[in-house]
């Protein structure tokens, strides 16, 4: 889905976000998220290893800039809960905690790419097993399109329809040791013949 | 009778090596020589002509254990081992501790494709307590006694066979020696490979204390004792020691302790059980010395099949034993005369003549191949190598310690009597 | 990794991922709903050929907890007493289509030959006096919860009946991979008749050792293996190797009292020591689960092996 596949054959295509736009797509959503939630007083971002975690931070920290509140912010590793299980090599990235009890609460899941909503599919049944949230909301930084399940995203940094040969190339501060973030789309030097898959 | 020769083999036997054809008339060897002929011929063109092998230690499983080898499906491993005459042991069931079940042995034997040689038991049901009847099982030709399977643990029971043996011309004292109250329990040898696999050990102490014991004994009686499979360098050790000073003693060594190691065990595979267990690499080491010296008389195989399903038991619950009447002759090229441990006359010294004699058959078997000896030969390839497919051997069971081994030197003709019942590395009956 | 028959078949990175999967399964079996769907539709059979409990209880909890099915084959009322062979068994259980099988034998090495018979992953839940994996890995993963992941310079003393313990041989690879000295103390008719190999030392006399210690694990005496034949007398063993109260003071205050159990109170451990406040063996037991989720995991789960 994205950060994979250092493939020699892949080129540079576009850069999706600078550090700037994405400091700005952080703003925004973080807005929108607590326009949409009429404050964010019973709001829980919950990060999806291995980047959601440092992107809910930041949201987290850009509401407590612009609206005085405390988000609480928790990080969920869906490896147990996954559908292709025993298909692919699966391991936990990093640990599940949830800090406060979700029942009754918004629980926004944050993770970098949406793509076929497997992982998220797999989030919304691990978080329901934490307890009963009033709603689960879902905030991305890039929708690649591609779904194979019928999920959508509610806060969006940008729609980016690519094809499956292509890569969509996160890279932050926090969890990839780069001076500074970037999104990147990557794909093969030829694409004559391919299907658009968005 | 028939006639034929076998043509172009460079005989080997006791009395040294030479080129030469051997003409075979009415079951005995009638001309030795260049150049003989004969209307039907056996092809010997690079292969040896020797005696037939002798095994000291076969154990044929009949009466009673016929779905793990019979006396014919053994006798065929024999054959196509290249024995003329095996030693059956004494723990079937009943065991050959009576003249009517050692009669039915050798009745059954007189149809088989070698010489069946009854040994007979040391003690009533090879239950160390009384003794079996020794003489009556002379009278049937018996000379080999021993308990095998079981070690005579009383030395006073002991010393009385060895004495009340010195009336029996010819009687032999076999002892299978490990120290019972030692080896309790024990799957494998004693030492790091059992310490590392939690199996619980059979010290090799327990077979050096016996064979110092009855060493001490044979010196007290002056009657013969045998060794069975004597595997540690401490055994070996007293062996030479004790011929040195003259005692009546003889050993033989199973072609798996020349060969294998405790390590072998480490893969909880049964066909690596044996008592005495698989040692260590000194051992091994020991034996072969003890072999290229002359301290070890014999290779006998302890030839011991079992069915599929007793080893396919854990290996602490699977019976010991191994398969050895089709491997032999060519684990003691491979292993012994290949690198030069042994030469060939000493490996066939070993394998025919030698156990011939300490059998009291050499008067048929392991005889020098001149007119007149009767035709007990056989026709050996030292260069053939072949794989060892355990569902290719004729036992009745496959559970060989040598599977998917390459080996070098092949049985080409075994002649029994002047049968060939094995022609071309083939069982003809 | 298709099969876990003994730690020596793992390596340090092997060991490393299974710890850290302990640790993810560990807060699952404490949330309220302490499972997950990881394992749906895969089936892992128990083959217990000698008694235990509470390993097979452990094993079940685990599987079920990454929702597997659990099939249960009980020896004492089977074909086996019927005098049906090993292999015969387990060829009948393969036949139905699994995916693993729990295995404890009283004799050494047989998860291993079953290997060799079936396709389905193999876990060693004891063998003989072989290997008792998952016990390692959880006693390995109830000290690192304490004391870290690296337990160099870390002082362990495994003391009793180390001959016949298959618990000795998984835990002494196990903790020494991680750093730990590791010295086995016991009479020398309950040690093996050589260490050679063993990466630890050994020791007869148990106080000296015990101001040193940072953790000390007790070992049943097993009786039903002939180890009560190797000493004169019960009495005689307590006194000079039980964990006595007096010799639980003589402790360091954080040095942890462990024991693989079934417990013998009152010989190996006194019942006090057993329950006071550095005992971990309640830990172990909880622990347990954990690490047999994580072996589970690994076996059927992370490999990826199925496609």
């Amino acid at each position: 889905m994205s950060g994979s596949g250092a493939d020699a054959a892949m080129v540079l295509r576009t850069t999706v976000f600078s550090a700037d736009d994405l400091r700005r797509a952080h703003t925004r959503i973080a807005h929108e998220i607590v326009e949409r939630n009429r404050g964010a007083a019973d709001v829980v971002l919950v990060g999806l290893h291995s980047r959601g975690p440092a992107i809910a931070a930041r949201l987290a920290a850009a509401i407590a800039g612009f609206e005085g509140t405390e988000v609480p912010v928790g990080t969920l590793d869906v490896t147990f809960h996954r559908d292709d299980v025993g298909l692919r090599p699966l391991h936990p990235a990093g640990p599940t905690v949830v800090p406060v009890d979700v029942t009754g609460r918004v629980v926004v899941l944050v993770d970098d790419v949406l793509f076929t909503g497997r992982t998220i599919r797999a989030a919304m049944d691990a978080t329901t097993e934490l307890g009963r949230p009033r709603s689960i909301q879902l905030a991305v930084l890039v929708d690649r399109g591609g779904r194979e399940l019928p999920i959508r995203a509610d806060f969006v940094g940008r729609n980016l329809p690519t094809r499956l040969a292509e890569d969509v190339r996160v890279r932050l501060v926090e969890t990839d040791e780069v001076p500074e973030d970037t999104i990147e789309l990557w794909g093969p030097p030829e694409t004559a013949g391919e299907e658009v898959e968005a | 009778m028939s006639e034929f020769v076998i043509r172009g083999g460079e005989v080997v036997d006791a009395s040294g090596r030479r080129t030469a054809d051997v003409l075979v008339r009415d079951g005995v060897v009638a001309e030795v020589g260049a150049g003989l002929e004969a209307a039907d011929v056996l092809d010997a063109a690079g292969a040896i002509v020797t005696p037939g092998f002798v095994d000291l230690h076969t154990h044929l499983r009949e009466p009673g254990d016929e779905d793990a080898e019979t006396i014919e499906t053994g006798s065929r491993a024999a054959a196509l081992g290249g024995y003329t005459a095996v030693v059956a042991m004494p723990n079937t069931r009943p065991p050959l501790d009576d003249p009517t079940v050692v009669r039915a042995v050798l009745a059954i034997g007189t149809e088989a494709l070698c010489e069946v040689v009854s040994s007979g038991c040391i003690t009533r049901g090879r239950a160390g307590e009384a003794l079996a009847p020794m003489g009556e099982l002379h009278a049937l030709g018996v000379r080999v006694f021993t308990d095998d399977g079981s070690c005579v643990m009383s030395a006073g029971l002991m010393r009385r066979a060895l004495e009340y043996s010195r009336g029996l011309p010819g009687a032999v004292v076999a002892q299978h020696a490990e120290d019972d109250s030692m080896c309790a329990g024990g799957s494998m040898h004693e030492g790091a490979v059992s310490s590392r696999l939690g199996i619980p050990g059979r010290p090799g102490e327990a077979e050096a204390i016996i064979v110092a014991r009855d060493i001490r004994l044979a010196a007290l009686t002056g009657a013969r004792v045998h060794f069975l499979h004597l595997s540690t360098a401490a055994s070996v050790d007293l062996v030479r020691a004790a011929k040195r000073d003259g005692v009546p003693v003889t050993c033989e060594v199973a072609p798996h302790h020349f060969t294998l190691t405790d390590e072998a065990c480490a893969t909880f595979d049964p066909a690596f059980k044996v008592h005495p267990p698989l040692r260590g690499a000194a051992d091994v080491e020991a034996v072969r010395a003890g072999l290229a010296d002359g301290t070890i008389d014999a290779i006998a195989t302890d030839h011991a099949p079992h069915t599929p399903e007793t080893k396919e038991r854990p290996f602490e619950e699977a019976p010991p034993g191994m398969l050895g009447l089709e491997t032999a002759a060519a684990l003691a090229l491979t292993e012994l005369v290949e690198p030069g441990i042994l030469t060939l006359e000493q490996a066939l010294a070993a394998l025919s003549w030698n156990p011939a004699r300490i059998a009291g058959i050499d008067d048929r078997h392991g005889r020098t191949v001149a007119p007149g000896a009767p035709a007990n030969l056989c026709v050996l390839d030292p260069a053939a190598t072949w794989t060892v497919d355990p569902m290719a051997l004729a036992s009745r069971a496959h559970n060989t310690p040598y599977a998917g081994r390459t080996l070098r030197g092949r049985v080409r003709h075994t002649v029994l009597r002047g049968e060939r019942v094995v022609l071309d590395g083939r069982a003809t009956r | 990794m298709k099969h876990l028959l003994s730690i020596a078949d793992l390596t340090r990175s092997d060991l490393d991922e299974l710890l850290d999967l302990a640790a993810s399964f560990l807060s699952v079996t404490q949330r309220e709903t302490p499972k997950v769907p990881a394992l749906r539709g895969r089936t892992v059979v128990s083959l217990f050929f000698e008694d235990s409990t509470r390993t097979r209880l452990s094993f079940e909890t685990a599987a079920k907890r990454l929702s597997a099915d659990v099939m249960v084959f009980s020896v004492a009322t089977s074909s086996v007493k019927k005098g049906e062979g090993l292999r015969d068994t387990v060829a009948t259980i393969a036949a139905m289509g699994i995916d693993a099988v729990v295995v404890r034998h009283a004799a050494a090495g047989a998860p291993r030959r079953i290997t060799e018979w079936i396709d389905a992953s193999i876990v060693n839940a004891g063998d003989g006096r072989h290997q008792h994996p998952t016990q390692a890995l959880l006693d390995a993963f109830t000290i690192t919860q304490h004391r870290g992941r690296d337990l160099s310079g870390m002082r362990v003393a495994i003391v009793g009946d180390v001959r016949n313990s298959r618990v000795a041989r998984s835990d002494v690879q196990a903790l020494s991979m991680l750093g730990a000295e590791v010295t086995l103390v016991a009479p020398p008719t309950l040690l093996p008749e050589t260490l050679e190999g063993w990466p630890c030392s050994s020791a007869v006399d148990l106080d000296p050792l015990l101001p040193d210690l940072d953790a000390v694990m007790l070992l049943r005496i097993q009786h039903e293996r002939d180890a009560s034949t190797r000493f004169p007398s019960l009495r005689e063993y307590t006194a000079r190797y039980g964990l006595t109260e007096a010799r639980a003071r003589r402790l360091r205050p954080d040095a942890l009292i462990m024991h693989p159990g079934p417990m013998n109170r009152g010989v190996e451990i006194a019942a006090a020591v057993a329950d006071g406040p550095q005992s971990v063996i309640g830990e172990q037991v909880t622990n347990g689960v954990a690490a047999r989720m994580a072996v589970l995991w690994k076996l059927l789960g992370a490999g990826g092996d199925v496609v």
